[in-house]
């Protein structure tokens, strides 16, 4: 082999044949670059519940309802809906003329499948299953469903923001078992998925549907025409925060979703960026105690940690020294949503250490260790660890800090083996705000023994202040009712909220149209 | 010789056998659940056994194991628990940039190092010896995630010259595809011409002391063909054995430099794939990952060849 072979042959091996996907971007088209907070690592807003991908599910699928501005659901899909009197049957006309982005038209069956799908993973939507009768077509557009007992928020999760979104699939795709990935991304919503270009891990694209019929009104969050501005938008996943900062002071990239705030102030400085909070829901932090085991099967334990600990502590350690970015929380509920509520919370979170410690000997630890797992490849929970470990030892717990990664903790909480015995005693989380604004689709608030949220607590007053919640017919009563609830959870110490933090995102000057919202929005987006 | 390379080759798969074996095993012990992560933070237990067992992981190890290797042995990596794309598309994807990056790092790693290790030998103790010994403790010293920070601020940020991140096909064209490869080559290379350099001053001194150069100094040789004629090809058999060893630093360094410059290679699937858990496409890319090493080194065993025909297998 002579060296012209040899050089032939090896760029033949490396370079030859590239299975990265070309773009075919036509000439003038409008681009927009957008970094997302994570991987789209799969693509099946139902079988895997990630925020990330139910970001990416909105452009594709549509929804009958979608909750506004102000958490109030509005029709999408959905032209016009009856209920019965006495609130057991549901029927709804779906609007005219929408198509999937495989030209099928969207029918009734697809809803009935979609839904189907959907309840089997959704918390809210198991309970509508608990309480169906039917659910069926009646023809084309028409679709109608039967319960057992009136269920007053139908309409709010089928419009909710939390994963996963009751989004409507072509019923070939939607009988896909819950519990496996389905493999065509086809829906009817605004933008089309370009399977094609999607690298996992670096990048995914989504086009304009051309066929896509928005509504009439005006867009707000997943309500109203989700008219779509730019004809082609890049998702740019970038795992590193420093990068994502270059990339878009260098105009490589648009709009990034979810700076860290230690960059912010260099970005601040650039006269071509704009930076702001992303979503005034935010986001609650926790920590939560295993009720199963000693020392934290003891609810006087339990509130001695709550008493003693300094929400203002956790707060700086995740997002620095910016006060406009947190809030104290004395309580389980979103600051600024209807629902708030500070009752029984007075104690919470105001870091009263001496009292903390005095509830702690009268509790009557014995010295158990608390093996608190956290993961360090989290900044919030590796930030929240710290506080939490610190904060245990001036108690006088005996700790056993088990370092670990997110992979680690997320199958190490599902288990109830004893602490001593691969399970544990406590760990560290956070909860998007829009998951927070009520019980319907926020299961760290449930308190119903085995069947709750990891940590397992058993607080009855709890689960009967929800199901007061989930009866109640007009906003007094729900307001009364999650008094309730906060307060008994406050009481039983169902988890420790560590506080209320927001996020910013920031964006170059060139694109406009974005808004505060749980979901970065991109119907209104546009760029010059 | 070619029954040596038929043998070396046959060699691999053995070595291929323990690396899938233990790459196996280890991940079947090592905590953390894939079904977890997909199945979100809302899912009951009930839902995250529902999903093992669609992926099949709650099979026993030998049953799972077995089927993998079947697998393997027809030529499939297998499919991805999160993307549902075969691990073998998945690699495809990912190769290009990483070879790129490599090759471009290689090149210029050699293009660098061997004439500064060798200037830096024949003016042993002087001042550009200092210089180019400095200049690799440095390149040791300072982690490849600084550098790369430095230089995409200074060359992208401040001067514009240069794309801060990214990964452009060579079918795009010739400089768009280098354009976003010089930053990340220069990040990565660093270490390499350190290491390349350090070894080349140290074999180039041994050999410049041996009466044949000092012979060919005496019979006028000039300077150019002593060093890189005589001397150099001399040295060359630990120079290259130190390049071929550094091709593992290559692939390790790869990984940080991936995510510095945002670049779609295989270092980047490879820590994406080891924090979800995603166990086809880690044993995939170890798999190719010891493939390469092993021939990595057959090419360097056969390339003592052409440098010193003592050399025979």
């Amino acid at each position: 082999m002579d060296r012209r072979t040899f050089l032939k042959g090896s760029a033949a091996l490396g370079l030859a044949a590239p299975q990265i996907a070309m773009p075919a971007v036509a000439q003038g088209a409008k681009v927009l670059r957008f970094v997302p907070q994570a991987n789209l690592a799969n693509f099946d807003p139902i079988w895997g519940t990630q925020y990330v991908v139910r970001n990416a599910g909105t452009l594709v699928w549509d929804m009958l309802y979608g909750v506004d501005a102000q958490l109030k659901p509005q029709r999408q899909m959905v032209e016009s809906e009856e209920v019965s009197g006495d609130q057991l049957t549901w029927t709804f006309r779906l609007r005219p003329g929408q198509t999937f982005h495989d030209g099928e038209p969207v029918l009734a069956k697809d809803v009935v499948a979609s839904l189907t799908r959907w309840m089997a993973r959704d918390p809210i939507g198991l309970m509508i299953r608990g309480i169906q009768d039917d659910l069926a077509a009646v023809d084309d557009r028409t679709f109608r469903w039967r319960l057992k007992k009136p269920f007053p928020k139908l309409l709010y999760a089928l419009g909710k923001t939390n994963a996963p979104m009751a989004l409507i699939m072509p019923e070939r795709i939607a009988k896909t078992d819950p519990f496996t990935q389905i493999t065509e991304y086809v829906g009817s919503g605004p933008m089309t998925f370009v399977r094609n270009e999607w690298v996992p891990g670096a990048r995914a694209v989504f086009q304009k549907f051309a066929g896509y019929k928005p509504r009439a009104e005006p867009n707000s969050w997943l309500a109203g025409g989700k008219h779509i501005l730019v004809d082609r938008v890049e998702w740019v996943i970038m795992p590193d925060a420093a990068t994502a900062s270059a990339a878009l002071q260098n105009g490589e990239v648009d709009w990034w979703e979810n700076p860290i705030s230690d960059l912010v102030p260099l970005l601040r400085k650039n006269a071509n960026l704009n930076v702001d909070i992303a979503d005034p829901l935010g986001n609650v932090g926790s920590f939560r105690m295993n009720h199963l085991y000693p020392p934290f099967d003891n609810p006087k334990i339990r509130q001695a940690v709550m008493t003693a600990m300094n929400q203002e502590d956790y707060m700086r350690a995740i997002v620095g020294d910016d006060d406009s970015l947190w809030k104290p929380l004395p309580g389980f509920f979103t600051p600024g949503t209807p629902l708030y509520s500070e009752a029984g919370g007075a104690h919470v979170g105001k870091g009263d250490l001496k009292l903390g410690q005095k509830l702690l000997k009268e509790a009557g630890y014995k010295g158990e260790p608390v093996v608190c797992i956290v993961a360090q490849d989290q900044g919030i929970t590796k930030a929240q660890g710290d506080i939490t470990a610190d904060l245990l030892k001036q108690m006088g717990f005996n700790v056993d800090f088990v370092a670990t990664d997110w992979g680690t903790t997320g199958t190490r909480r599902a288990s109830k083996a004893p602490p001593s015995q691969g399970g544990w005693n406590m760990f560290h989380t956070w909860h998007a705000g829009a998951d927070c604004i009520n019980p319907a689709g926020y299961p760290a608030v449930r308190a119903s023994g085995d069947k709750a949220w990891f940590g397992w607590p058993n607080v009855p007053p709890v689960e009967a202040a929800i199901a007061e919640w989930f009866d109640a017919a007009d906003p007094a009563a729900e307001k009364a009712a999650i008094d309730k609830v906060n307060a008994a959870a406050c009481e039983g110490v169902v988890y420790v909220p560590t506080g209320f933090f927001l996020g910013y995102q920031a964006w170059r000057k060139s694109v406009s149209g974005i808004v505060k919202g749980p979901i970065p929005f991109t119907w209104g987006v546009s760029k010059a | 010789m070619l029954g040596y390379i038929g043998r070396r080759i046959l060699a691999t798969i053995p070595v291929m056998a323990v690396v899938g074996l233990f790459v196996f095993s280890l991940l079947y012990f090592a905590p953390g659940d894939p079904a977890a992560i997909i199945a979100g933070d809302q899912a009951t237990p009930e839902d995250v056994a529902r999903i093992r067992a669609s992926l099949g992981l709650d099979r026993p190890f030998l049953v799972r194991f077995g089927e993998w290797s079947w697998q393997i042995l027809h030529g499939d990596l297998g499919t991805s628990i999160f993307t549902n794309l075969p691990v073998t598309t998945m690699i495809g994807q990912r190769v290009q940039p990483t070879v790129s990056l490599m090759l471009v790092t290689l090149i210029l790693a050699i293009v660098v190092a061997v004439p500064l290790g060798v200037v830096a030998a024949w003016k042993a103790g002087s001042l550009i010896d200092r210089l180019v010994m400095g200049l690799a403790v440095l390149g040791f010293s300072v982690p490849v995630f600084v550098v790369g920070y430095v230089l995409a601020y200074v060359f992208a940020l401040e001067l514009g010259w240069l794309p801060v991140q990214g990964y452009t096909p060579i079918e795009q064209g010739l400089w768009p595809w280098f354009a976003n490869l010089i930053l990340p080559a220069v990040t990565l290379g660093l270490v390499y011409i350190a290491l390349i350099a350090r070894v080349t001053r140290a074999t180039m001194l041994d050999v410049l002391s041996q009466d044949y150069v000092r012979t060919a100094r005496a019979k006028g040789l000039a300077q150019g063909p002593v060093l890189f004629i005589h001397a150099l090809k001399n040295a060359a058999v630990p120079i290259v054995t130190v390049i071929g060893i550094g091709i593992a630093l290559l692939i390790g360094g790869a990984v940080v430099t991936e995510t510095v410059f945002a670049i779609p290679g295989l270092g980047r699937l490879t820590v994406d794939a080891i924090l979800r858990r995603d166990y086809p496409v880690i044993q995939g890319v170890v798999l190719l990952f010891s493939f390469v090493y092993v021939l990595v080194n057959l090419a360097i065993d056969l390339f003592y060849t052409l440098l010193d025909p003592r050399i025979r297998y």
